[in-house]
């Protein structure tokens, strides 16, 4: 099955795509989908008394019933359409961090969140007085079951766990975390960014609080993003953000709010990305997630097989490849890692380097950035190739100037 | 991509001989670039209007050690009005602004980099030492 056939932009060029990490190319039916609603749909939303309006309303609200069965969710209006992540979780922070975390509480976290799962919390943290602490991690990059228990206490209110780490691609037992954190009292955000487009999520069965992720990372477009709360916690929030459609009675000195899901959906919304979104779920569902990780599976084998036999090269994920999605970070030894990112370019293979995103990270592991190669399953074997052949050649550039 | 990973940079990027903690220093700034986490610390010893040393310490990739090491190279010995100028051409080059061949003369060889004018992603590389003493010689 050649998967690279249905995404026309990996057709379109001659590159080894290898950042899906940081946002996915698009399948045909995803950018037809698009085009399909705004030459035929295009509407706003819960708005018009017109038909146009109303049939365009229902897909919206279909999509919302869609991604609820999609991630097992109890209820559609516990799921609430947002930009991305980010935004996601700045309302989580905002509207349940705030009026529920108090100075006495403690706020945990894992030390490899993306900032956008942490910065949030470090204000709520200011704002309320409440302790910050981190969970670490072991050699192999994981979060040790020791380290869980230490860390979450009696006094712990809410635990932000990332499902994969966008550096390492450790998968963190979210199981164990959230039974443990429920057991304390806390409750649990998810940041699901960058699972949900490798694997099944099953929040009833996880019994996850909060999980969030962005549609972009997913085959979506960009723009559009999910939160995932329970019906008893979002019920009892604030709004986030106040304007059009999240309203009930307006009067002059007082408003009442719409009920869930409209209450956390402010203003006009990405109708193109919730239709979008939703045909991207349906190509997921239809190519099945087990096909899909038998691809990354593979290739990530490879993949470590290949760079492992470089010895100027260190790599950093968990040697246990079970706990280990499709992220992959490396250095050269002595070579700064945009460097190696430039020279890739050169030869058309697409990594990303920097410190993405995990500034806590990196220097918690002693690190300023790494390279890093992410894959999808419409990468392939010759992908990989590339990528390690281009990685010889910047190690051959750099060869002969590195210090011994 | 093998022009601008040349000798000259490779070897000032490594090995670079301006590298180093400097004594009683005259003027001293940080200079970062957030998003890629590259850092250096520069250096300068005035004598009257002349910039008789400069040296640097930090980590960052083989462009901005490089073009931080090269500008030093470059500008010692300079009057501030001439580094200033110099810097400006600098800048223009990378931004293509400036492309007369007479006008990059003055470069020296800080002209390797003209190369980054094509590679939008590692102008901030090249441009990080330049902005850094731009700024410490405007106070």
């Amino acid at each position: 099955m050649n998967y690279k056939n249905d995404f026309p932009l990996l057709n379109n060029h001659d590159i080894a795509y290898l950042d899906s990490a940081s946002t996915t190319q698009k399948p045909q039916v995803v950018i037809d989908s698009v085009k399909q609603y705004y030459e035929n749909d295009n509407a706003n939303v819960h708005r018009g008394a017109y038909t146009l309006s109303v049939e365009t309303s229902e897909k919206y609200e279909g999509v919302r019933a869609q991604v609820a069965k999609f991630i097992n969710a109890k209820h559609p209006e516990e799921i609430i359409f947002s930009k991305n992540a980010t935004e996601s979780l700045n309302l989580i922070a905002n509207s349940w961090g705030l009026e529920n975390v108090k100075q006495e509480d403690s706020i945990v976290l894992s030390i490899m969140e993306h900032h956008s799962n942490l910065v949030p919390w470090q204000r709520v943290s200011k704002v309320t007085g409440a302790k910050l602490e981190y969970m670490y991690l072991n050699d192999d990059f994981q979060i040790t079951e020791e380290e869980i228990k230490n860390k979450i206490t009696e006094h712990t209110k809410v635990v932000g766990i990332t499902h994969v780490s966008n550096v390492l691609g450790t998968i963190n037992d979210i199981e164990t975390i959230i039974k443990y954190a429920h057991k304390k009292g806390a409750i649990v955000v998810v940041d699901a960014s960058q699972s949900i487009p490798h694997m099944q999520l099953d929040v009833q069965k996880l019994d996850a609080d909060f999980v969030v992720f962005s549609g972009h990372k997913m085959l979506a477009p960009l723009g559009i993003g999910v939160l995932y709360g329970k019906k008893e916690l979002l019920s009892k929030m604030s709004p986030f953000l106040m304007g059009g459609d999240m309203i009930e009675y307006v009067y002059e000195q007082d408003t009442t709010f719409a009920s869930l899901p409209n209450k956390f959906e402010a203003g006009t919304q990405n109708v193109e990305g919730v239709i979008g979104l939703g045909e991207a779920i349906q190509y997921i569902q239809k190519t099945g997630y087990e096909n899909m990780q038998k691809v990354e599976k593979e290739l990530l084998m490879y993949a470590r097989e290949q760079l492992e036999k470089l010895d100027y090269v260190e790599t950093y994920y968990p040697k246990e490849i079970e706990k280990h999605s499709s992220v992959i970070s490396f250095n050269i030894k002595g070579v700064h890692p945009h460097d190696v990112a430039s020279i890739l370019d050169s030869v058309h293979v697409c990594v990303r380097s920097g410190n993405h995103c995990a500034q806590p990270l990196m220097r918690y592991l002693g690190m300023d950035s790494t390279c890093r190669a992410s894959l999808y399953f419409y990468n392939n074997k010759e992908d990989i190739d590339r990528l390690v052949d281009g990685i010889q050649k910047a190690y051959n550039m750099f060869e002969r100037y590195l210090k011994k | 991509m093998d022009d601008l990973y040349n000798d000259l940079i490779m070897e000032h990027s490594m090995n670079s001989e301006n590298k180093h903690e400097m004594e009683e220093p005259n003027l001293c700034e940080m200079g970062h670039n957030p998003s890629c986490g590259d850092e250096i610390k520069l250096e300068v010893k005035l004598n009257g209007n002349i910039i008789e040393d400069m040296a640097f310490t930090g980590h960052g990739c083989a462009i901005s050690q490089a073009s931080t090491s090269i500008m030093i190279d470059t500008l010692r010995g300079k009057t501030i009005e001439e580094a200033k100028e110099i810097i400006q051409t600098f800048i223009g080059m990378i931004k293509r602004e400036i492309t007369d061949e007479k006008e990059l003369e003055k470069l020296e060889d800080a002209i390797a980099f003209q190369n980054v004018s094509h590679m939008p992603a590692r102008v901030k590389c090249a441009l990080l030492a330049w902005h850094t003493l731009e700024n410490m010689l405007e106070k």
